[in-house]
């Protein structure tokens, strides 16, 4: 599961964060309880009970972020693109 | 006017004695930004507000009608070179190219940025404890939490650090810091206000809305940030205009007071309102009685007691999927000396990312994961259905729901940290209106162990003034005193 | 030996040819510098939210009503969730079990669905020179990010590599007639990825697939899947069990070989997009779609059936290759003097002129790009049709026209082609043909009429060709007195 979500756990965040999540999820498991044949799911809480408009775009440029806006942040640049390690093949 | 005078003021007194010209704008931000900036350096006994505090008065006239009136804004608020780092260390640094909506709109009806407030990493929490920034101390108590995830918002308007500030509200990350901290705050109808720029923790409960020292206060700042953002497409057009409240009776109007949120702890896992919460919330009812509204016990919420679990799924697994973009690629925080991709990633978001995000990002994955998806996300969301069903039967017998805001006064700090459920256990009045998409607001009602108890009233989808009027009343009657926070 | 039989379903991502990005104002570009159409949405910055391109939307729908795909009512977009340095947001907002058209159906091949999603950035590996472990870098470019894209799928219903060639060519000239897209292979607007299995002939039940991706021309899709087929054969018949995976087809060496998967667990995590509200489609956007509608090939074959005269096969296969319907309808318009039939235009285009432009794809090229404008192949058609030259001397004519350009008339003067038809001097040549073949004119005379040829022959060989076949047996029997 930590792999899935990036996320590295030392040794010893692993058995506290087990035992944590254990308890919560025992709690969550109350849903398991309701009986909810038939029940759709709501995806869109307001929106679904709503007449609903379709909320589209036109199809208009806007104005984008000049190269340095949108490198200034980068935590690696490399001339005009953000540096990464390659995804290994 | 004195210091003391002007910090006195609402902020709809300080925009109209400005407009006036019997208060300068500068005079004000100055008093308040002075003061800010004093609890941002100070290291013993600071309340720890702050993550950043304007140096000086924004340059240019500041338009009408909130001309010049400055607001505290969450960190997680993108305000654009002002760094913003929804309380993370992984956005260390992050200095966004683009403001809020939310944040844009109050700015152009004149309101002056005094500085972003300390909240619960990437708005989670409730205590304001699990900070990068380090916890914020409530006002009333400075051994005590003041509630989150919008602490450093609460805090800073009880302790007259700001005169009203903004925050969000997933789970209550507004309505329970309010009650917490003895002031006003408002969780709007989903969508009412645009979440464009907020950074995000669930995408479908979050909502920005105001933490104030008043009602009236907080009808003023929702009137200039709802409205449709063709930049956000879950926004709506709002019904009708905001209005600021006026209503000093509850004539006529049908209180619901169902049992699931207003009994005592009762629950194996200890939910249920603890009992001085409970007795200062029956005195408030009898004042409402007494203005002339009717109490109505019998109305049910037969799934809120399930909202908390759904809430808990929910929120982590899309959370799970926010948070996601934390890679270290494009902005903030990368591991140094990181060797492969994966280590790069792995290494950023351990380093980066605190306890609860972690534990949140693990349950979101897992609720979302093959195999499980039904069992937790869509059964979750089936429980929504539900929740906001019972809503809508609610609201054919009364007008509004009232019930205590949080099931305790402010707790010390520390005294959950070690038990996430217990933490989890502060939403339980709250949750259950986040997930239907309700509007609620919380309103000091008395002291307990002298500590402020809230009062949370919440009504259908779009009933904002309805809402506000009601509370408007109530306030009035109660007289609650929140001077003592302030000295 | 068992004999198999393939079982080839396509998986195609289309670029929409809108102006700006599926989800955010940025302008579509094509080899602009990097990241210079970027904006907090699409490079994925905290805070910023997707709203839907209505143009995309519209676009989804033409593409959809083309393929007579059922339009949902309302359909939904989700999120897909994995990490990797091309997707900003550590998801791709796309659709799931909710897409915007289901069913369907092209030519003869089933449409499984179509739906609309955003396309992820480019990663450029900078090829580093001393490679250390670890050390290999690349970079990102986010100009493409957020392009939409209309990803089609079709059912298995294709059966051979090159009927699947064929499909997707056919699909190609729709989504071209369409104007929804630029549709071009080697600028990426077209991608395609085949799913490949074998089951025994006769067998109903599916055999294991396998995904192959990354082909970026059309001979490669062909060859990549008949590789890929031969490699399962082989592993079949060798008593193994061909195992589900995603492969990467190598056009220079013919290999195909394993991709390492994106996401490991290939768990995607999909659950609804929660920024973005369902899509409900109304009667005002189906009217617009529909208005928006072109001929498409299906019904350009039919028109060239019913106003040329076309046979079946002629008018699919013009109509079907949008660049050999254009050529033929220019061609038509050419106001040429003797007239070329229709017919006899299609055949030598697509009989006579497109395998002389092979450019090594095997199928053909493109002969609007070709030296033979429309106009000459109408003329040269038009004279043959006339008997002014003879077919073979018709195709001499064509070389010359498709090595050096041209104008027919001027060629046939030039290299003297003009057809014997009769009149004394065929007539000359035929006798002293007869003369020199004396046996066979004798076996001819005794009514074996295959025996003519060393004649035909000869009479071609004096007259360079230029002689007309049939005259050239008239005359034989008539100086034979058949």
């Amino acid at each position: 599961m930590a792999r899935l979500a990036r996320l590295q756990l030392g040794d010893k965040e692993i058995e506290p964060m087990a035992r944590e999540l254990s308890a919560v999820l025992d709690h969550i498991a109350k849903i398991s309880e309701l009986d909810l044949k038939d029940v759709p799911p709501t995806s869109h809480v307001i929106a679904d009970a709503m007449p609903t408009h379709p909320a589209l775009r036109p199809d208009e440029p806007c104005l984008s972020l000049p190269r340095e806006v949108a490198l200034a942040q980068a935590p690696a640049v490399s001339g005009d693109g953000f540096l990464v390690p390659s995804p290994q093949a | 006017m004195s210091a003391t005078d002007v910090l006195e003021l609402s902020a709809a007194e300080a925009a109209a004695a400005i407009a006036a010209g019997a208060l300068s704008a500068s005079e004000l931000f100055e008093t308040y930004r002075s003061r800010a900036a004093s609890d941002r350096a100070a290291d013993e006994g600071a309340l720890n507000c702050f993550t950043w505090v304007a140096d000086d008065e924004p340059e240019g006239s500041a338009p009408a009608p909130l001309g010049g009136v400055p607001v505290a804004v969450k960190d997680l608020f993108c305000t654009e070179g002002v760094p913003s780092q929804s309380g993370s260390r992984i956005l260390e640094g992050y200095l966004p190219p683009y403001t809020a909506t939310a944040v844009s709109r109050l700015t152009e009806a004149g309101a002056t940025l005094l500085g972003k407030t300390n909240q619960d990493e990437f708005a989670m929490g409730s205590s304001n404890e699990n900070s990068a920034f380090g916890p914020v101390l409530n006002p009333w108590d400075r051994t005590r939490v003041p509630g989150g995830s919008s602490g450093g918002s609460a805090a800073a308007v009880a302790a007259g650090l700001a005169p009203w500030a903004l925050g969000t509200d997933t789970g209550g990350s507004i309505r329970q810091p309010a009650a917490l901290c003895g002031i006003v705050g408002l969780k709007p109808t989903y969508g009412a206000v645009s979440r464009y720029g907020m950074i995000a923790f669930a995408s479908s409960l979050d909502q920005a809305g105001p933490l104030t020292r008043d009602v009236t206060d907080a009808a003023l700042m929702l009137k200039h940030m709802v409205g449709r953002d063709p930049c956000d497409a879950t926004s709506l057009a709002f019904p009708e205009e905001i209005a600021l409240p006026s209503a000093e009776q509850l004539d006529g109007i049908r209180l619901g007071v169902p049992k699931e949120l207003t009994s005592g702890s009762t629950g194996s896992e200890g939910e249920g309102i603890e009992a001085g919460v409970l007795d200062v919330f029956r005195v408030a009812l009898g004042r409402a009685e007494e203005l002339g509204a009717k109490i109505v016990q019998s109305v049910q919420l037969p799934h809120a007691p399930h909202a908390l679990s759904a809430y808990y799924v929910l929120a982590p697994a899309e959370a799970s999927s926010n948070l996601a973009r934390f890679d270290g690629v494009r902005y903030g925080m990368r591991a140094e000396d990181a060797g492969d991709l994966l280590d790069m990633y792995t290494r950023t978001r351990h380093d980066g990312f605190g306890a609860e995000v972690k534990r949140r990002i693990m349950l979101g994955t897992y609720a979302l994961s093959s195999g499980y998806y039904d069992a937790y996300y869509g059964r979750a969301q089936r429980v929504r259905t539900k929740i906001a069903d019972d809503f809508r039967s609610a609201f054919e017998q009364v007008d509004l729901i009232v019930t205590p805001t949080a099931p305790t006064v402010a707790f010390k700090l520390g005294e959950k940290t070690d038990d996430p459920l217990a933490m989890y256990l502060n939403d339980y009045c709250t949750v259950p209106m986040s997930l239907a998409g309700i509007p609620a607001i919380s309103i000091p009602c008395g002291l307990s162990e002298g500590l402020p108890v809230g009062l949370q009233i919440a009504g259908p989808a779009f009933s904002e003034n309805r809402l506000l009027d009601a509370a408007h009343a109530l306030e009035r009657a109660l007289g609650f005193d929140g001077s003592k926070a302030r000295a | 030996m068992t004999a198999y039989e393939p079982v080839i379903g396509l998986e195609i991502h289309v670029q929409l040819k809108t102006r700006t990005k599926m989800f955010c104002g940025c302008e579509l570009s094509f080899g602009d510098p990097p990241n210079t159409h970027t904006c907090p949405v699409c490079l994925g910055l905290p805070g910023s939210l997707p709203v839907a391109n209505a143009k995309a939307v519209h676009f989804g729908l033409m593409i959809g009503m083309a393929l007579n795909s059922k339009l949902a009512p309302r359909s939904i977009f989700h999120r897909k969730n994995y990490f990797y340095p091309d997707l900003p947001k550590g998801y791709q907002i796309s659709q799931y079990d909710e897409p915007l058209c289901k069913g369907g159906r092209l030519g003869e091949v089933c449409i499984h669905r179509v739906h609309l999603e955003e396309d992820a950035a480019k990663l450029i590996h900078v090829g580093s020179s001393g490679r250390i472990q670890g050390s290999d870098t690349s970079i990102v470019d986010f100009n493409r990010g957020g392009t939409p894209l209309a990803e089609i799928v079709t059912e298995p219903d294709l059966s051979t590599p090159e009927r699947a060639g064929e499909w997707l060519r056919l699909l190609r000239t729709t989504l071209r007639a369409l104007g929804v897209s630029d549709v071009n292979m080697e600028e990426g607007s077209l991608r395609c990825d085949a799913n490949i299995s074998i089951r025994p002939v006769g067998s109903h039940e599916l055999g294991v697939k396998t995904e192959l991706k990354n082909m970026n021309s059309f001979r490669f899709i062909e060859r990549g899947i008949r590789a890929e087929i031969a490699r399962q054969v082989k592993i079949l018949d060798g008593g193994g069990q061909v195992s589900q995976e995603t492969l990467h087809f190598d056009p220079a060496s013919g290999a195909i070989t394993s991709l390492r998967s994106k996401e490991e667990a290939h768990d995607y995590r999909y659950f609804p997009e929660p920024d973005l509200v369902p899509v409900a489609i109304d009667e005002e956007m189906i009217e617009a779609a529909r208005a928006a509608m072109s001929e498409l090939p299906a019904d350009r074959a039919e028109r060239f059936q019913r106003e040329s005269g076309l046979s079946v096969e002629s008018a699919q296969l013009l109509a079907f290759r949008g660049e050999l319907g254009d050529y033929f309808e220019r061609a038509l318009a050419a106001a040429v003097e003797p007239a070329a039939r229709p017919q006899s235009l299609a055949n030598w285009l697509s009989g006579e002129l497109v395998p002389r432009l092979d450019d090594g794809e095997g199928s053909g090229g493109d002969p609007n790009k070709s030296d033979v404008r429309p106009e000459a192949l109408a003329e040269l058609v038009g004279l043959v049709s006339a008997k002014r030259i003879s077919v073979g001397a018709g195709r001499q004519v064509l070389d010359t026209l498709v090595a050096l350009g041209g104008v027919p008339a001027q060629i046939v003067e030039a290299e003297g082609l003009t057809a014997m038809n009769g009149g004394d001097e065929l007539a000359t040549v035929v006798a002293a043909a007869l003369e020199s073949n004396a046996d066979a004119a004798a076996r001819v005379r005794e009514g074996n009429a295959k025996a003519i040829g060393p004649i035909v022959g000869y009479v071609m060989r004096e007259t360079k060709g230029r002689a007309d076949g049939g005259e050239v047996t008239r005359l034989v029997n008539e100086q034979l007195g058949i």
